[in-house]
């Protein structure tokens, strides 16, 4: 069966009390290059999982040629079909490139099937113009070689509807050039693309149409060759304001932070923070905004201790800390409210208290001579869980049996309780409700007047604009400007996201 | 429409249930065996019946039932440690024996002529250090070159074995054993005494209870428990709170092997009386102690019931062997079947199946 058009009507996918997708209705057709745009947490992940089959939603139809189908697991959307190319590839690293691409093909010969994949996938790749060494092991290979291996995988399975998720986000602008030639390739074939980004110069260069998600719903859909990145931004960020928080002005105190060209590499040893410089004060609220994987991770991890800083220091009121142990970094003073609340925050097996007491279990009271001092650690957690809102029948329950918000509330408590004078907040709200985030957000404000300094790392600019004195944005390692926060527009900041303005160093604040 | 069978977690885990399945387990295993029984054309009810007396049903079955119990429990105690710090221990059996060695090597040469509230505190001491050396191992392996613990720790239970062997049919062959590869026996005042009328080495008992209760302690009233459980728990909250984890492994790593050194005491001492075959002295507490650890759930303080029951178990398997004239295979199929029912048994601790009707829909 040859895909002519492919179409998701009114689809809809909750995840408890979050609404990922909410009657999405999109269509695509053979020939068509269509991207999808938005923030992360906008839902464009999740719909591509519904049509891979991967999740089922709540309510709505997957149509191919005008016909209902249903998918149910991956394997189904392949026989119809559809492939995907994930942003973290499913490779067997150990395994050599043939071996790989056997592994997802329906019709391996049982005699020498070595030979003839081998021959296939010489064909394919001679068809696309580009080369690939079938007897290589995947772990020889770089990113933009492995994503090729995913990309003829799929094709071979007969794909005629290719998912890229994310698929320039580990590739060399080099490589991405090598990408889009493959897909032009594959539209010239009559293949049906859609491409998942939130890189606005990526969409004006490789597509056709353009289809922009937020907060799970279809904010605007346009012609390509109509639009323009700026419309683009406007509408990938939007404009609406569902949140309500008082932030005074206050008058920052003198420098409580600073970083002097500060280098930092990633889990792959590659350059992640290029030569970052900037100070942060009392009583200031210093926003960077970014899109994920821009560097904000370790730069955060740098600065608490949880990662190795190759070049530069990072000075707090003048004391010099870099590369001290995390625990010598959080008793200078320096708290870390992280951004994988359930890998890094809590553990999860251990109750509640034991939990609040996580980053002061081996000081008095909390413990005497080796000795954990429980009626301490149950008062204390109870003054935490009450004054944070923590909702939960007793201290000794599992934090496991938490949700998202009131286990976010719980670190939050930890962390500002007591006495640190500078807070790092990674993605404090990420996934939470109106209302947790409005308290999160009214908790960090008050500490900031209180006298500390918080450095809020989001990639909501909803978030980043209502807390934010001052404003930075992150790409590729580096900032792309300093600003005020009330001296620059969402817009300018989602090109600045997008890696499409900069603002020369002269002008930031 | 199409009936499915769907596997669930369940995420609140009663102790009712968990003794029920225990209960369950252990007569799935019995009717298991029975059919073993059959199979040997003797009756599966005078076979059970024989065991039940062999192990908890007599006054003989008992004392002997706790004399197999005392090492689990000072493994089980060290074990469980170990395990809540996600610490993957399978080798006591060389820790037990390198306890031996150290209780061994106290006893022949400065034994003689040392009163014996002397000589068997230091008998434990001594112990406890050796088995806390040969657990040591492992641990800087896993924390300075990141090598599995695991593979590590049972192949040291092989290097022990070769290692008692050496010193049996070496350097410390006995000159009054008439040839066998066994040290000479413990002076008098060196070995632990019994109970009248059994093999209970009565100190070694109360040091395993001590044990367990001491580890139930150490878990949950001290901040190196609160360490060990953060990190078994979730080693990057760990890292992120700042914990050492080279300390921590260590320590771990101390208290496990000493443990297990302790229980080679109470076998060379209190049993056997003189360092012998490796496999004799070790006898796979070192492993048994392992499920006894995951049936008490990883509580020390059900540690004193799972070995008992465990205790009787091997002593049933023994007694079906001697009153039954089955081969000895037959009492490893027997505790197998046990085991295997038990194992299945903790699958149902933490799931369960239940039976669902899908319809197909989109």
């Amino acid at each position: 069966m040859t895909i002519q058009k492919l179409e998701l009507d009114h689809i809809t996918k909750r995840f408890s009390n979050i609404t990922a997708n909410q009657d999405i209705s999109i269509e695509i057709n053979a020939g068509e290059i269509v991207a999808l745009l938005g923030e992360n947490g906008a839902g464009k992940t999740t719909l591509m999982n519904v049509l891979f089959g991967i999740v089922r939603p709540e309510s709505g139809l997957i149509l191919i040629n005008n016909k209902p189908v249903t998918i149910t697991n991956p394997s189904i959307a392949s026989q119809y079909g559809i492939g995907m190319i994930h942003q973290h590839f499913m490779l067997i690293q150990t395994h050599t490139v043939v071996e790989n691409i056997a592994l997802g093909m329906q019709n391996v010969p049982f005699f020498l099937p070595e030979k003839k994949v081998k021959k296939k996938i010489v064909s394919f790749t001679n068809q696309y113009g580009f080369s690939l060494n079938p007897d290589a092991k995947i772990w020889q290979l770089s990113a933009g070689e492995q994503q090729r291996v995913e990309i003829v995988k799929v094709l071979m399975q007969g794909a005629q509807v290719l998912i890229l998720d994310e698929p320039t986000s580990v590739l060399t602008p080099g490589e991405v050039k090598d990408l889009f030639h493959i897909i032009r390739k594959m539209k010239q074939e009559g293949k049906a693309i859609i491409f998942i980004t939130h890189k606005l110069d990526e969409i004006m260069e490789i597509s056709d149409r353009v289809i922009v998600l937020r907060r799970g719903k279809v904010v605007g859909e346009k012609k390509t060759n109509q639009t323009n990145v700026k419309e683009l931004a406007t509408m990938m960020v939007g404009k609406d304001i569902l949140y309500q928080v008082k932030k005074d002005k206050v008058q920052s105190g003198k420098t409580l932070l600073e970083a002097k060209s500060v280098y930092i590499r990633d889990d792959r040893m590659l350059s992640s923070v290029n030569n970052l410089s900037f100070s942060i004060k009392e009583r200031e609220i210093f926003g960077i905004a970014g899109v994920s994987g821009n560097g904000q991770r370790e730069l955060i991890e740098g600065i608490s201790g949880l990662r190795k800083i190759e070049k530069g220091t990072i000075f707090l009121e003048k004391v010099n800390i870099t590369n001290q142990s995390a625990k010598h970094i959080y008793e200078m003073g320096i708290s870390h409210i992280p951004e994988e609340r359930i890998r890094y925050g809590v553990v999860s097996n251990l109750p509640i208290s034991d939990n609040i007491v996580l980053k002061e279990y081996d000081k008095k009271p909390f413990s005497k001579k080796g000795l954990m001092n429980q009626t301490a650690i149950d008062c204390f957690s109870k003054k935490i869980v009450s004054e944070f809102n923590v909702f939960t029948p007793s201290v000794r329950s599992l934090a496991k049996n938490l949700s998202g918000g009131n286990i976010q509330k719980l670190i939050l408590g930890r962390e500002i309780t007591g006495s640190s004078k500078f807070i790092i907040a990674s993605h404090p709200t990420y996934g939470l409700d109106i209302s947790s985030t409005q308290y999160i957000w009214e908790q960090l404000i008050q500490k900031r007047n209180e006298g500390s300094s918080i450095l809020l790392v989001s990639e909501d600019l909803e978030e980043i604009f209502t807390l934010s004195d001052r404003i930075a944005v992150m790409y590729e390692g580096r900032f792309m400007g300093v600003v005020a926060f009330d001296s620059i527009s969402k817009e300018d900041i989602g090109l600045m996201m997008a890696g499409s303005k900069q603002i020369p160093i002269e002008c930031w604040s | 429409m199409k009936y499915i069978f769907r596997v669930e977690r369940i995420t609140k885990s009663s102790n009712s249930r968990t003794f029920l399945i225990l209960i369950l387990s252990v007569f799935g295993g019995l009717l298991l065996s029975s059919l073993v029984f059959l199979f040997k054309g003797i009756s599966p009810f005078l076979s059970l019946q024989k065991i039940m007396v062999g192990s908890f049903g007599s006054l003989y079955g008992i004392k002997e039932t706790i004399t197999k119990a005392i090492p689990l429990l000072l493994i089980g105690g060290g074990l469980s440690i170990a395990f809540h710090g996600k610490f993957w221990n399978i080798g006591a059996e060389g820790q037990i024996l390198f306890g031996a060695i150290g209780a061994t090597w106290v006893a022949l040469y400065l034994g003689p002529g040392m009163e014996s509230y002397i000589i068997i505190p230091l008998l434990f001491l001594s112990g406890f250090i050796f088995g806390a050396i040969y657990g040591i191992i492992p641990a800087l392996l896993k924390t300075r070159f990141r090598i599995n613990e695991t593979i590590i720790t049972l192949m040291l239970n092989y290097i022990a074995a070769e290692f008692v062997q050496f010193l049996v049919f070496g350097p410390w062959k006995g000159k009054t054993q008439y040839g066998f590869p066994y040290t000479d026996n413990f002076p008098q005042s060196a070995t632990l005494p019994l109970i009248p009328g059994s093999r209970i080495h009565y100190i070694s008992l109360l040091v395993g209870i001590f044990i367990t209760l001491l580890a139930w302690f150490i878990l949950n009233k001290t901040k190196f428990g609160y360490e060990v459980k953060v990190m078994g728990e979730n080693p990057d909250a760990g890292k992120y709170a700042g914990i050492n984890f080279t300390k921590t492994t260590i320590w771990i790593m101390v208290l496990s092997g000493g443990f297990a050194g302790l229980a080679g005491v109470g076998e060379v001492a209190g049993i056997h009386h003189h360092l012998s075959y490796p496999a004799s002295i070790s006898s796979g507490y070192g492993f048994t102690a392992i499920i006894v650890t995951w049936l008490a759930r990883l509580n020390p303080i059900y540690i004193i019931f799972s070995s008992l029951f465990f205790g009787g178990i091997l002593v049933g398997g023994d007694a079906i062997q001697t009153s039954l004239a089955l081969p000895a295979a037959t009492v490893n199929v027997f505790n197998g079947l046990i085991l295997f029912s038990l194992i299945i048994g903790g699958f149902f601790q933490d799931y369960k199946i239940r039976l669902h009707h899908e319809t197909r829909k989109l």
